[in-house]
């Protein structure tokens, strides 16, 4: 902006406070101004050689994983422990569901095969026919996100480590190949540095507070350990996407996150827990559709509503 | 010209402290400290007071300012200050403090025209 424009927003100071856009309308200052859509200008089509299927697969693991951890959060709407924090842990839930939102749209213009069939006429668009028509069996997220929230600080544990290891994944998914997937990325990175930012002070404060405060935290971890191994598994999609340089393996961010974590812990005076990793069930995790028991009531609550009506326009 | 007495706690210029359960001074436990919140908007030259909010330290302060008061795309900066810092003037005084600069209309710059090459007046 040059002086001159600067000059003319501020024949008196308080001008600065209306938008050229909401002019006349003064109450309204304080809500904010022009949107950004983080897809403008980038280029749709697949990139070349990209396995169209293994990238659409590889769209709703990710956009799974925040669509899931979205909805979780969201359930702390009007429960946490004041209203800054409410509204914090629903900022983040808005900043998932907005990453679940293209991911599965990406997903959907990828191979429109994975998108569930809705009545004729149905005016649904595919992401939403992805997240609320799909079955538990074909979601891709991993089991992690799905966990009830349990208090505050097996939340903010879980968060710890799921932000931290989204934040690797995607600054490394920044350079992918596929543009739509790295202009998502792009934002998501913005979004999720800030997710990480949160729950690491969080886990200071939790640790550094009361024994109460503290012994919560601990056994949060604990809650959280056993299926924190499932984010490095590296599934056939991945591999593929990986090798295409579409998508990322998670396996190569498993280093740095543990770094991560083990600091935040060091400076929590905090041990890794030790508790055994979950593993597979029946040669599956949830990247293949197996999901743990909390899964089913989470998308029954989730989808009720959108499928009790398929031609909704909302 | 300050009061102890007086608070502008909650962002609703001086309020009393005596004898009305503040959150000063005998802080239940438990009870986090009150901050006054100023954003700068995007085209705003300067931070304007926006409202008040509750949080442990002051970091957590800015980062609750962030949560509660940018969350429409509205600021590019954020203050906040302790509530119980904040200095101000008494009710008791209002007339003596004010009253007197109610009728000097040749205090104001009506009487002469400011060139059109003058910004931000």
């Amino acid at each position: 902006m040059s002086t001159e424009d600067l000059d003319k927003d501020h024949d008196s100071v308080y001008d600065g406070l209306l938008d050229a856009d909401h002019a006349g309308d003064d109450s309204q200052w304080a809500f904010g101004t022009d949107f950004e859509d983080p897809l403008a200008g980038v280029d749709t089509t697949l990139p070349d050689g990209a396995d169209a299927g293994a990238l659409a697969a590889y769209c709703l693991m990710l956009g799974d994983d925040a669509l899931i951890g979205s909805h979780r959060l969201s359930q702390w709407s009007s429960r946490a422990h004041d209203l800054e924090d409410d509204i914090a842990l629903s900022n983040i839930a808005l900043d998932l569901l907005g990453q679940a939102r293209l991911l599965l749209a990406r997903a959907a213009a990828a191979d429109p095969g994975v998108v569930p069939e809705l009545p004729e006429g149905s005016p649904v668009p595919p992401e939403d026919a992805l997240a609320f028509f799909r079955d538990e069996g074909g979601f891709r997220n991993v089991r992690l996100v799905e966990q009830p929230n349990g208090d505050f600080a097996e939340t903010v544990a879980r968060l710890l480590v799921t932000s931290v290891w989204r934040l690797a994944l995607l600054e490394r998914l920044a350079g992918s190949r596929d543009t739509v997937l790295a202009a998502i990325a792009e934002k998501g990175v913005k979004e999720v540095t800030y997710h990480r930012d949160y729950a690491a002070r969080w886990v200071l404060t939790l640790a550094h507070g009361t024994e109460e405060s503290r012994a919560r935290l601990v056994a949060g971890l604990d809650v959280v350990w056993p299926l924190h191994d499932e984010l490095f598994r590296t599934t056939d999609v991945e591999r593929t996407v990986a090798e295409q340089q579409v998508g990322v393996d998670p396996a190569s961010v498993a280093d740095e996150v543990g770094v991560l974590i083990d600091h935040v812990l060091s400076v929590a005076g905090l041990e890794r827990p030790t508790r055994a990793a979950a593993g597979p069930v029946a040669g599956g995790t949830g990247r293949d559709g197996r999901h743990t028991e909390a899964m089913g009531p989470l998308l029954a609550k989730m989808q009720v509503v959108a499928r009790a009506h398929p031609t909704g326009l909302w | 010209m300050s009061d102890p007495d007086y608070s502008a706690d909650g962002g609703h210029g001086a309020v009393p402290l005596k004898n009305v359960p503040t959150g000063l001074g005998e802080r239940p436990r438990g009870e986090w400290p009150l901050y006054e919140v100023f954003v700068r908007g995007k085209r705003g030259l300067n931070h304007v007071h926006v409202g008040s909010l509750h949080a442990a330290d002051d970091e957590m302060a800015v980062r609750n300012a962030r949560d509660v008061y940018t969350r429409r795309n509205e600021g590019v900066s954020i203050w906040v200050v302790r509530a119980d810092l904040v200095v101000a003037s008494s009710p008791d005084e209002k007339d003596p403090m004010f009253a007197p600069a109610g009728d000097k209309v040749y205090r104001h710059p009506t009487f002469y025209d400011i060139g059109d090459d003058v910004p931000h007046m």
